[in-house]
């Protein structure tokens, strides 16, 4: 095996505030390789935003502590300098944020935004700047994308700014591309659109795309390998099919059986994941998903580390003490995968 | 959803009385209703240059106790609909009647009435509920608004609290010390202080994570057994409203293009619009997501203040012909209460093309004209309904010159 292309160790995020240390990512690591889709899942609040957004380097503040390692074709992500991440941001990794409308300036012509990120990087003129904008706004499918460089933001629908952001991202042919619920705030038609774009584009290119989101159905459509997080930590990762049919850790068989599936009939119930996510100030000793899991045990006040537990899967790692008997047997709930808790609303 | 009506998943709930034609005394019925927004130009002279059809000759009636659920892109009207249905907005044309009583032009006191038995509920509940008052005055204004005494009120929020799920101890929190879910609860409190009849949830979890989706829609659920609620639910998600509705309504461009009982909408959608967005949801199970070939359809809907002539999908329709772009379809009525305004329906059988009727819900504008029959779908007839709907819409045929 070679050298991923991406390689996080690690990975720790804090931020001191006056309420005390906010532990937002606790120790994740993972690796990306070429031509590969790893989404990350996750509920508000489980740190997976945080996460990629420290890999741009975006959560750099007065108040933000680092631990761990971030490995980008021998630089470290973590530990750069600004001037060494403002080369490598756009260049080597780049990021579609959810919101299209609060990431683009509403000020500026779309074709000298996309234009302006070539130049910060290569040397061209505006006018060979612009041709190359125009040719990326066609590649992501804007019809007419030359008589629209000079459009702004508000004259695009949300679907076509999502692609002006897309196209942005990939101005510079990135070799890892972070999406971060890139079709969130789009409709059902459109996300099917930029979907099939992003996975496309990125295997033409050959990079790696770190997916965030919270949709199971957009999961199982682009993902090759699954992380799930929780509360800061990951639970659980594995590839789509091992996530999928073979869940490990009981938070994702609560994400598995909350999920509505239109292609199915409804459960008379849906079977929920009881109460919230702990407060990141005041998270549960032990395994963070303890209090609001059913099966939980004495053991459980005990971090179980993130590692293989079955045979013959050995990059299929989750975080339970649970034993895989035991797990095979509590997993099913009315002949699909969920969390037996009956209806605990609070 | 009210498990005591029909049968679910069941092919074509018979007598099911969600059907329009069959629905005796319903509670709120829209018949023909308009909302036209002028587009204003000038400063002095207020010229009107053109108008927006956000919701345009839509007819639909709700039975007591039961869902209605609206679905479509947005833009295609579906808000303002509610927004009509609540009288938040007065309609341009149309008579709107709540248990027979027309309500389409009523002033404010007079609605009072009619206020205190329909509640909405909003999408964010971040910016539906004010963030300098604690959720007792809340969940107490609309109380209040009705004229009940302060000890009452506060007995009566924290029945209400408790009610949906909050802890009744947290009345002088501010919704921001609430999660995205419990703030939600907050605004379904709000909802049911006055004892409606009716609620519109606008969006109601659109904005929750999956696992708090479910526990939102189970408490929805529940009030409508305890209280015989009646609900229009308004979403673009059609995975979730599959799950709370009896009925649903596709809208597009302010019209309504298919009405159906929940299930058979999944099972046989008849409308390709229908077709084009479930074959755009993503199933969350990758094996099942690979060998379905879903065909996405491009574009994305046209501008209403102009919209196409004759039917408004054939600008992005995979089936459109040129009767599509100069005759409007009528909604024709198929067995089992399932109506659809296409000219190329699909998953249906010539049998049942032939007896279609129109419906009295059609809009005014539309015409007599009936589906003839299944011309150029022999692949998917009534025998390939699930083929069909996993696979979305077939490749574009070659379109008449």
């Amino acid at each position: 095996m070679t050298e991923p292309l991406l390689d996080v160790d690690g990975l720790q995020v804090s931020f001191a505030t006056e309420d005390g240390l906010v532990r937002a990512v606790d120790g994740v690591s993972f690796t990306l390789d070429r031509g590969e889709v790893v989404a990350i899942v996750g509920e508000s609040g489980s740190g997976k935003s945080v996460t990629v957004m420290t890999l741009m380097g975006l959560t750099r503040s007065p108040n933000a502590r680092f631990a761990g390692s971030a490995r980008l074709r021998g630089g470290d992500l973590i530990t750069a300098s600004e001037e060494e991440l403002e080369r490598v941001r756009g260049q080597e990794i780049a990021m579609i944020f959810q919101d299209p409308i609060s990431s683009l300036s509403p000020v500026m012509r779309i074709g000298n935004q996309i234009a302006e990120q070539i130049r910060a990087h290569e040397k061209v003129s505006k006018s060979e700047a612009l041709d190359r904008a125009a040719g990326l706004m066609e590649r992501v499918g804007i019809p007419r994308a030359r008589d629209r460089l000079r459009a702004y933001p508000h004259e695009f629908s949300g679907g076509m700014r999502q692609r002006v952001m897309i196209a942005m991202a990939l101005s510079l042919s990135p070799s890892v591309l972070i999406a971060d619920e890139p079709t969130t705030a789009l409709d059902v038609t459109i996300q099917a659109q930029i979907l099939k774009e992003i996975t496309q584009l990125s295997r033409e290119s050959n990079s790696g795309v770190i997916f965030v989101t919270h949709d199971l159905g957009v999961v199982a459509d682009v993902a090759d390998r699954v992380l799930v997080m929780y509360s800061g930590r990951l639970v659980e990762q594995g590839t789509v099919d091992e996530i999928f049919y073979d869940p490990q850790h009981p938070y994702t068989w609560g994400l598995m059986g909350s999920i509505t599936r239109v292609d199915r009939d409804p459960p008379r119930r849906l079977p929920a994941i009881p109460g919230a996510p702990p407060s990141l100030l005041r998270v549960p000793e032990g395994c963070h998903f303890r209090p609001r899991c059913p099966h939980a045990f004495d053991r459980c006040r005990e971090v179980p580390p993130l590692e293989p537990r079955l045979a013959g899967a050995p990059d299929h790692l989750d975080r339970c003490w649970l034993s895989t008997e035991d797990k095979r047997v509590k997993r099913e709930v009315g002949g699909r995968i969920g969390l037996a808790t009956g209806d605990v609303i609070k | 959803m009210t498990d005591d009506s029909q049968p679910q998943g069941d092919q074509g709930a018979q007598e099911d009385p969600a059907s329009p034609a069959a629905s005796g005394s319903p509670l709120l019925q829209a018949e023909h209703v308009q909302l036209y927004f002028p587009i204003k130009y000038g400063v002095l002279i207020d010229r009107t240059v053109g108008v927006v059809h956000a919701v345009d000759d839509v007819s639909l009636s709700l039975p007591e106790g039961q869902t209605l659920g609206i679905v479509g892109e947005s833009g295609c009207g579906k808000s303002t609909l509610a927004r009509c249905m609540v009288r938040l907005l007065e309609p341009t044309d149309g008579t709107l009647r709540f248990r027979g009583r027309d309500i389409t032009h009523l002033g404010r006191r007079p609605l009072q009435p009619f206020r205190r038995e329909v509640q909405l509920v909003f999408q964010d509940p971040s910016s539906s509920l004010n963030p300098r008052k604690r959720v007792g005055q809340i969940v107490a204004a609309p109380l209040q608004v009705q004229g009940m005494g302060r000890d009452a009120a506060r007995a009566r929020v924290r029945d209400l609290l408790d009610r949906v799920g909050l802890n009744p101890e947290h009345v002088n929190r501010f919704p921001h010390e609430f999660s995205g879910g419990q703030r939600q609860r907050i605004g379904v409190a709000r909802a049911l202080a006055v004892n409606p009849k009716l609620i519109v949830l606008d969006e109601p979890v659109s904005a929750l994570d999956v696992s708090v989706q479910a526990q939102v829609i189970n408490l929805l659920d529940d009030l409508q057994d305890d209280l015989g609620l009646s609900y229009v639910f308004i979403a673009h998600d059609l995975s979730v409203v599959r799950h709370v509705s009896d009925q649903i309504a596709v809208m597009y461009l302010g019209k309504i293009m298919e009405l159906s009982p929940a299930a058979e909408l999944y099972s046989k959608p008849i409308h390709p619009y229908t077709s084009a967005l479930l074959a755009a949801i993503p199933i969350p199970d990758p094996k099942e997501n690979r060998t379905r070939e879903r065909r996405v359809i491009s574009g994305e809907p046209p501008n209403p203040v102009n919209p196409p002539a004759g039917c408004r999908f054939h600008t992005r329709c995979p089936w459109s012909t040129k009767v599509c772009t100069e005759v409007e379809p009528p909604l024709a009525e198929y067995p089992g209460g399932h109506l659809a305004a296409c000219h190329h329906p699909r998953n249906v059988s010539s049998a049942e093309i032939a007896a279609a009727t129109r419906s009295p819900l059609s809009p005014l504008s539309s015409a007599q004209l009936l589906p003839a029959g299944v011309e150029e779908a022999p692949a998917s007839g009534t025998g390939s309904q699930v083929a069909a709907t996993a696979g979305g819409l077939a490749e574009r045929p070659d379109e008449e010159p």
